[in-house]
């Protein structure tokens, strides 16, 4: 056990403030839609308790030990409202089968950090959750204790039960329940050791599989409300555009349509944070009783575009003032590849330098150098963008899908002209996320025009909405440069990298401190299309580039790719080159990964016919290794195997984790190879999955190995990190398989395969 | 406006809607049967894929007024107490990641299975080859549809 002070979230722990905000109001939730009895009956097969009574803000416990523990993150696909109350549950000391999961809406007081971002929804919670359920036991035992009139250092709590050995008396979690909940929150508690862990570090099962499985409604595009009406919106064709006026009289007459009007989301001084972000501030809405309906009359409305002027947003991320340049203009693909080309020749700015870069190419026998670059990207996630408002005179209510339900509330609460307690937000299950329903405009949108019908409504986006309306992964371009000596040493090592709008750059990451003479550099090249941040953001196509160069370089060495990364790794880790403090890396666990993937993949064993690839990448604190097998069918390349080897730090729900892993997999080999988002006359030219390819099921590895490093390091990032370095991988592995190398994605553009 | 009998999960619902009307969206705003999703409306990603007389059928494209007597099953039909096997299959690997598309794979997988009992990878790819997994299980559903296949056999 390890002692805590509970002072961290303490006021998630004190009975009362958990009622503030309307924080663990039972019921109040879409199930109402359903029939009581139904919904109750879906929820769980438990036998529900007469009286339920509040520990803490994250639990409560019936009277007859049945313990709900509320899920305070977005559920995105990522397993959180599975894995974060297990954590609970296990310092609890519950049987998971008694366990309830219920989510919890947005309440700053209660939680911190409910977000689906960064791969942090574990890491940021991990002491909180233990908390949650360790000060919950430790009130059950001192109300036990208090009952019998014993020591409460004598009591143990094991599956639910409260047990005194020495006078052989025994109570249920549920019989203590009542008492427990009107005891002092303890000043410290126990943890427990990772040794004592029973639930977390064993799999457990999705707690919404059999809603899921049986079409329960669980989505926000699920939300049904008494007197609910469907509202639609069109937004400007192009980027560059902006509403000028609008004819709405025929699409008024038609059947079900109750109005038609313009909505501003945000007056110019709102002073935005970043998540606010809105490709286009004015849009038109069509509102009527039913969802076909409200799209048949969008499309009879006549708009009149005009060209937008040039504009610079200022925005909040996380405290920095940041300041966006939106050109006008309409623009092209094309063009952006020309900004970036010209951006690449000319003098970037320089975020890392140690020694004398300049000197080491300027006297090397050979360099080489590669660039490579990747088109935007959009998230499409199967859910298209939605969200249910109720809003009234002095309330607010909110119900949706949703990555950052406390960024946005206080742009919903400024835009209704409500104090921020007037605004409540509950998250319903989400149809992915992958970064895009961290801008959550559509919130705003949805709250603006219920209030203006005095009526419930839900906002639905079309997939073309939600294609040609996104905040999408940036356009990014890198060259990279390898210095050799006489004798075919690596001296020096550059690269240069920018994007439409942000660079990819991460000068801190591996290579850095592993080369003596080292440059990195980054530009950036203005756009009007709204982008932002999509499953790992910069690394989703940094580290393919980075690790196919390698590859390349590790070749011209006459290497074995795995070898070279370990040497290079040695040296980070032995002598590090330049600021040590720097490098935001563990050598030592980037290597961990690799040695267990050369381990499991039987690297070096060459079968026939397959060619393998391999990568290593290090983000969101966590550290992945893939090697990728390719054999050639019919000159097309059949991806036969991946092998994973993951350091995550404890592995929470392994299965679930395992899921991720092979997902991850299959996205950015799906993204690297297929997918891309091209403009013409600042239009999207791909819509819909007619023209924008997605991976399918036939693309798929054939096979996907995950395998974990065992330690007991506190939980880092796991969504995000499988993704970045498969895309290196894979293009190493497609190099052994068709002798030509991969460096513009997506790949299937490059060229036909050839085995 | 005009009014339809339709043949839903074993029962006649009844509807009064414009003769455009895809199936999907009479299901999810008339009929409360919110299980078949909305993902693409052309009939692209097969999120919302039903069962018409027993064939995997995109709703998202399929007029009320042209399904006449045939029989739509959905995802809530597909069995009493959610154990089909190609649902307890879906359980036991524990496919979903967001879940959104599940529902629509499951009727695929599920009318493949009715057709072809024992099918071989090959197969199995090909059939699900129209449903978009956007988190990518495909592996999984793969797995999946095998267990089924051995489970009902």
């Amino acid at each position: 056990m390890t002692l805590v002070k509970t002072q961290i979230g303490r006021r998630a722990f004190i009975k009362n403030t958990s009622l503030a905000g309307g924080g663990l109001v039972l019921g109040f939730s879409f199930f109402n839609a359903c029939k009581p009895k139904e919904a109750e009956a879906l929820a769980v097969e438990l036998e529900m308790p007469k009286e339920w009574f509040e520990i803490n803000g994250y639990l409560k416990i019936g009277d007859n030990g049945v313990v709900t523990i509320m899920s305070p993150n977005p559920e995105i696909g990522q397993n959180v409202r599975t894995s974060m109350p297990m954590i609970v549950a296990d310092e609890l000391e519950i049987d998971w089968s008694n366990v309830v999961v219920e989510q919890a809406p947005l309440n700053t007081n209660l939680y911190s950090w409910q977000v689906a971002g960064g791969s942090r929804s574990i890491s940021s919670s991990w002491q909180n959750l233990r908390m949650a359920g360790a000060t919950a036991r430790q009130m059950l035992k001192e109300a036990a204790a208090q009952a019998w009139q014993v020591p409460v250092g004598e009591i143990t709590a094991k599956a639910g039960v409260l047990t005194h050995e020495v006078t052989g008396k025994t109570a249920g979690y549920g019989e203590m329940a009542s008492a427990a909940s009107q005891m002092e929150v303890p000043e410290e508690i126990e943890l427990k050791e990772t040794s004592e862990f029973s639930i977390i570090g064993t799999s457990r099962k999705n707690v919404d599989g059999k809603k899921i499985t049986t079409g329960k409604p669980l989505y926000g595009i699920d939300v049904q409300r008494e007197g609910m009406l469907i509202a639609g919106l069109v937004h400007p064709p192009a980027f560059g555009k902006r509403l000028k006026s609008f004819d709405a009289e025929a699409a008024k007459q038609m059947p079900g349509i109750r109005d038609v009007f313009s909505i501003k989301l945000y007056d110019e001084d709102f002073d935005k944070m970043a998540f606010h972000f809105t490709a286009f501030n004015e849009v038109v809405v069509v509102v009527g009783e039913s969802t076909w309906q409200v799209f048949q009359a969008k499309k009879a409305i006549n708009i009149e575009w005009e060209d937008a002027p040039e504009a610079t947003q200022h925005l909040t991320l996380f405290g920095n003032k940041m300041e966006m340049k939106h050109p006008a203009g309409m623009e092209n693909s094309e063009q952006h590849t020309d900004k970036l080309k010209k951006m690449m020749s000319g003098k970037g700015n320089v975020a890392r330098r140690d020694g004398n870069p300049e000197e080491a190419f300027e006297k090397a026998a050979k360099i080489i150098e590669r660039s490579y670059s990747c088109p935007f990207l959009a998230h499409n996630t199967m859910e298209p963008m939605n969200f249910f408002a109720n809003v009234t005179e002095d309330h607010a209510e909110l119900l949706g899908p949703t990555q950052t339900p406390e960024w946005m509330e206080p742009a919903v609460a400024e835009r209704l002209g409500l104090p921020l307690e007037k605004v409540d937000i509950q998250m319903t299950r989400q149809g992915g996320g992958f970064g895009r329903r961290l801008y959550g405009h559509f919130m705003v949108e949805v709250a603006a025009i219920s209030q203006r019908m005095k009526a419930p409504v839900k906002l639905m986006y079309t997939r073309e909405d939600d294609m040609s309306q996104g905040i999408y992964r940036p356009s990014y371009y890198a060259t990279y440069r390898a210095a050799f000596d006489a004798e075919n040493n690596l001296i020096g090592f550059h690269v240069k990298a920018g994007g439409v709008p942000e660079s990819p750059l991460f000068a801190n990451r591996f290579p850095a401190g592993a080369i003596d003479n080292y440059l990195a550099e980054d530009f950036t090249v203005d756009t009007n299309i709204t982008t932002g941040a999509f499953r790992a953001p910069r690394s989703n196509f940094i580290a393919g580039a980075e690790q196919s160069f390698l590859d390349e370089v590790a070749e011209e060495l006459g290497k074995d790719p795995i070898d070279f990364r370990l040497e290079l790794l040695k040296r980070a880790q032995e002598n590090p080159v330049g600021d040590a403090t720097a490098n935001d890396y563990d050598a030592a666990r980037y290597a961990g990964v690799l040695e267990l993937v050369r381990e499991k993949s039987n690297w070096g064993q060459d079968q026939p016919g397959v060619h393998r690839g391999v990568s290593a990448y290090f983000c969101h604190q966590s550290y992945v290794a893939q090697v990728l097998d390719i054999v050639m069918e019919n000159n097309e390349p059949v991806v036969q195997k991946v092998t994973s080897a993951i350091d995550c730090g404890i592995v929470v729900n392994p299965d679930a984790a395992t899921n991720m892993a092979e997902g991850g997999v299959v996205d950015g080999i799906g993204h690297a190879m297929y997918s891309g988002l091209t403009f013409n006359n600042g239009t999207p030219d791909q819509q819909n999955f007619d023209r924008y390819r997605l991976i399918r099921n036939r693309e798929a590895p054939k096979a996907i190995e995950t395998h974990f490093v065992q330690n007991t390091i506190d939980p880092t990032g796991m969504g995000e990190p499988p993704f970045p370095p498969i895309m290196g991988a894979l293009a190493n592995a497609l190099y052994k398989a068709s002798g030509r190398r991969y460096y513009h994605q997506p790949f299937i553009t490059d060229r036909v395969f050839k085995g | 406006m005009a009014t339809f009998n339709l043949n839903i999960n074993g029962k006649t619902q009844t509807v009064d809607v414009d003769p455009s009307t895809p199936i999907l969206w009479v299901l999810r705003d008339h009929l409360n049967l919110v299980g078949t999703k909305y993902g693409c409306g052309i009939a692209q990603c097969g999120a919302c894929t039903v069962h018409l007389d027993g064939s995997a059928t995109r709703s998202c494209m399929l007029p009320v007024s042209s399904v006449g007597n045939s029989k739509i099953t959905t995802i809530e039909g597909l069995s009493e107490n959610g154990d089909h096997p190609v649902q307890k299959a879906w359980l036991e690997v524990d496919v979903p990641q967001c879940g959104y598309c599940q529902a629509g794979q499951i009727m695929t997988a599920s009318a493949l299975l009715e057709k072809n009992p024992n099918p071989n990878d090959e197969e199995i790819e090909m059939a699900m080859n129209g449903n978009i997994c956007r988190c990518g299980t495909y592996l999984r559903i793969r797995k999946a549809v095998k267990l089924a296949a051995s489970k009902a056999s």
